[in-house]
């Protein structure tokens, strides 16, 4: 799988970043012998692409779960109430920002801003933007996946 | 490229053909354009989409729909224009899928135009009011945001159509010299914050000798609270892209890279359908329009850091490395990527490329005040009516961008400070709301031009809160650097943390002013150097505030957790009434075993407000207190 990945680009070192993104995308995180074999690719040191890894926020070395919240903590969503927001999915998930719950169902992970001030707070949903998340909107959205599991 | 001779239109081929199809389109008999940029979306625009192509292919009309970016009008997402003669083009807002199918009935098929869902037109009718007609449309002067929200972002004909690529064309006929001698004319800064002529960065970047030269749209922008380089990038791309074909032209690169944000999917992927479209139609890549003028652009993702915003950084980034930034000289117009010359400008620079050259130096420079020439373009969020993305002539005022443009403060609340700048820039009180907006004025009142982010503040919003949550945002994306920045606003944060709590003393204060000089000395780039804005003006405008909440524990805001607590006043609250029982979200309040009126568990209340809001008005039984010593209940 990484290798098909990483063969689509060629070896040169600008294009690190966009091998990390695209083995991500089809893994969903970067797991370390994936690190290790795009080392050996670039002909490069374990420790500059864990590095480049680490330094970046958009990668992951564990797995995320099956739906992804990103509570938006941009300066309109924190003055409108993004930090109460981000504490209702942690009452309701049970995790803390970073991690995934043991069912794998959900992550919870905050963002800098996603552009949509004009809706704060803003909560993504599995990439889906959603305007005016407050507590009682964190329980309906929950409420419809749980709807949507039992419809399968 | 094929050998012999490529069939390449000439411009006048390609806007003849884009033309003709624009003129078909504005005769069609009806025309739906839905706003769908990232905040559309977020308001539902995708559904509003689907509900009028089902509902019209149920109706079996034939009537083109297609997608638009953003208007800027974002408090009345989502948006969707109706065309159809003789009816004006009328504005639609907040439209959700049951309006959708109601317009096509009513407005398509019969002939209603459905005015009680109408924003207002875009030109002068008896019918509804005229957008030119708003307040605000009497501040604004649109240049750079012009075809946003008009235009279909995915479609290069709907750009060609409406001016587009002829300054490219334009350019292509002049010498490079001229084209840079043009833009220095115009006065054009750099709209990425720091305000450096845009000319001269050219100029710089054109004589320096080298074999190889690139050209990078910085929109890696990364300060919360502004969304002005999405927007464009999501509903005018091929405007940047114009521009940098220019600047390529100009400084005599061959290579172009877009650096878009990682946080903005939407703006990447229209970013590469237009350069595929542009690709197609010779105005991007080999020989371009038939001149000996070549210039490639690729797009480049980010991968979520605020330091990528610095030029040396985003290049590092670019380069495959950490993005730390380095040290500045040598300018990244002497040596950048790889070692050569790098011109390195904002999207909203690029994007004003296209009508200097257009329309000439001398008509832009009139425009503004004389040191900052041209328009300023903010997102407007926070505590504001009519949020949006707008674009004023510089030298208007912060009262007239927040009262006029914005129609003020909702709820009947009093405006207490607007910030400018994001985390580099600054809060500034209603004492200076008469400042012109410039890029000297703003820098001189202790915030910044920045990139654009605006934020209007209320009554309601702690100034000790926002300084610190700035504060948590450099201090988590410093890149580690330099020991200062690293250090320093570590240490500035655990103060503000402590004084959101009620601890600390008056004497913190002096100790944080004090910091705050040597982390902007003892830093390399703008994050480090710009981090201790936000405390600076801070102190400056409301010492008071940090005084009540050291002094007093006190939150003259009632925002900060610590120091609040909700109380329901029983004399107040209707015994027959439990909103705030059913919808408090951790079960903490419950009524009194006789006396029936709802009590607050403090030790359960996570301070979430929902009670707050649920209490219906009429009752209003429920209050924050600060500092947080509710009476005892008898």
């Amino acid at each position: 799988m990484t290798r098909r990945v990483i063969d689509r680009f060629g070896r040169k070192r600008g294009n690190l970043i966009p091998i990390l993104q695209n083995v991500q995308k089809e893994l969903g995180y970067l797991p370390s012998q994936t690190m290790a074999e795009i080392a050996r690719f670039l002909d490069t040191h374990e420790i500059d692409v864990y590095g480049v890894v680490t330094f970046y926020n958009q990668f992951r070395l564990n797995p995320p779960g099956k739906h992804s919240i990103r509570v938006c903590l941009g300066t309109a969503c924190h003055m409108k109430g993004g930090y109460i927001t981000l504490d209702a999915w942690k009452r309701r998930l049970k995790i803390d920002r970073g991690q995934t719950t043991p069912d794998r169902e959900f992550d919870l992970d905050t963002v800098a801003c996603v552009g949509c001030c004009v809706m704060a707070p803003v909560t993504v949903v599995d990439d889906k933007p959603e305007g005016q998340v407050e507590p009682t909107k964190v329980d309906g959205i929950l409420l419809a996946f749980g709807r949507e599991k039992e419809k399968r | 490229m094929k050998t012999g001779q490529p069939k390449a239109a000439t411009f006048d081929e390609i806007k003849r053909q884009a033309e003709a199809r624009w003129q078909e389109l504005q005769g069609a008999k009806a025309v739906i354009m839905v706003g769908a940029a990232t905040c559309g979306r977020a308001a539902g625009a995708l559904e509003v989409l689907r509900a009028f192509k089902s509902e019209l292919k149920k109706q079996n009309l034939d009537c083109p729909v297609f997608v638009v970016g953003c208007m800027g009008h974002c408090y009345a997402e989502p948006i969707v224009v109706i065309s159809k003669p003789p009816h004006p083009p009328i504005v639609y807002q907040q439209v959700n899928a049951v309006i959708a199918r109601r317009l096509v009935k009513e407005f398509i098929l019969g002939d209603d135009p459905c005015l009680e869902f109408v924003l207002g037109a875009l030109e002068a009718s008896e019918l509804v009011p005229s957008l030119a007609d708003f307040p605000r449309a009497q501040f604004e002067q649109k240049i750079i945001l012009k075809n946003c929200g008009f235009i279909d972002p995915e479609d290069i004909e709907h750009y060609v159509a409406n001016g587009g690529y002829a300054a490219l064309a334009k350019a292509l006929q002049i010498t490079p010299e001229k084209v840079i001698a043009e833009v220095k004319e115009s006065g054009l800064r750099g709209r990425g914050g720091a305000g450096f002529s845009a000319g001269e960065k050219w100029q710089i970047c054109r004589d320096t000798a080298a074999k190889t030269k690139y050209v990078i749209c910085n929109g890696d922008e990364g300060d919360p609270g502004a969304f002005m380089d999405r927007a464009i990038l999501e509903s005018d791309p091929h405007s940047v892209i114009e521009g940098m074909l220019i600047a390529g032209y100009a400084v005599g690169a061959q290579q172009g890279y877009i650096y878009v944000r990682a946080e903005y999917p939407l703006a990447a992927h229209r970013t590469q359908i237009a350069l595929r479209q542009a690709k197609k139609l010779n105005l991007l890549g080999k020989n371009i329009l038939g001149s000996d003028f070549s210039f490639d652009i690729k797009l480049f993702e980010g991968s979520g850091a605020f330091v990528c915003g610095e030029e040396s950084a985003l290049i590092a980034s670019l380069e495959g490395k950490a993005g730390t930034p380095s040290h500045r000289p040598p300018y990244p117009a002497v040596s950048g990527l790889y070692g050569q010359p790098t011109l390195i400008n904002n999207v909203k620079t690029l994007a004003f490329i296209r009508h200097i050259i257009d329309k000439g130096a001398k008509w832009f420079a009139a425009i503004g005040t004389k040191d900052s020439p041209g328009t300023a373009v903010f997102a407007l969020a926070g505590k504001v009516v009519s949020t949006g993305l707008i674009e004023v002539p510089m030298g208007t005022t912060l009262r007239q961008v927040v009262f006029d443009v914005g129609s003020g403060i909702p709820k009947g609340k009093s405006f207490k400070a607007v910030q400018i700048g994001g985390p580099s820039g600054g809060c500034l009180p209603e004492s200076a709301l008469d400042l012109p907006i410039d890029f000297d004025s703003l820098t001189q009142a202790g915030a910044m031009m920045g990139s654009g982010g605006m934020i209007v503040l209320d009554e309601e919003d702690c100034m000790v809160e926002i300084a610190r949550y700035f504060l948590e945002f450099t201090q988590r994306e410093s890149c580690g650097k330099c020991t200062f920045c690293r250090l320093g606003t570590r240490q500035m944060l655990e103060t503000l943390g402590e004084f959101t709590k009620g601890k600390g003393e008056i004497k913190d204060l002096d100790t944080l002013t004090e910091l705050a000089e040597d982390i902007k000395a003892g830093s390399l780039c703008g994050l480090g150097r710009t981090a201790p804005n936000p405390i600076l003006t801070n102190l400056r405008y409301f010492r008071d505030e940090y005084e009540a909440h050291i002094l007093e524990g006190r939150c003259p805001a009632l925002m900060c957790q610590e120091l609040i607590a909700y109380y329901i006043i029983p004399e107040k609250c209707e015994l027959t009434c439990d909103a705030c029982v059913g919808t408090c979200t951790v079960e903490a309040i419950s009524s009194h075993p006789k006396k029936r009126y709802k009590i607050i568990d403090q030790e359960k209340c996570v301070k979430c407000g929902t009670c707050l809001t649920s209490c219906p008005p009429q009752y209003n039984a429920i209050i924050k207190l600060s500092p947080p010593e509710v009476p005892k209940s008898k």
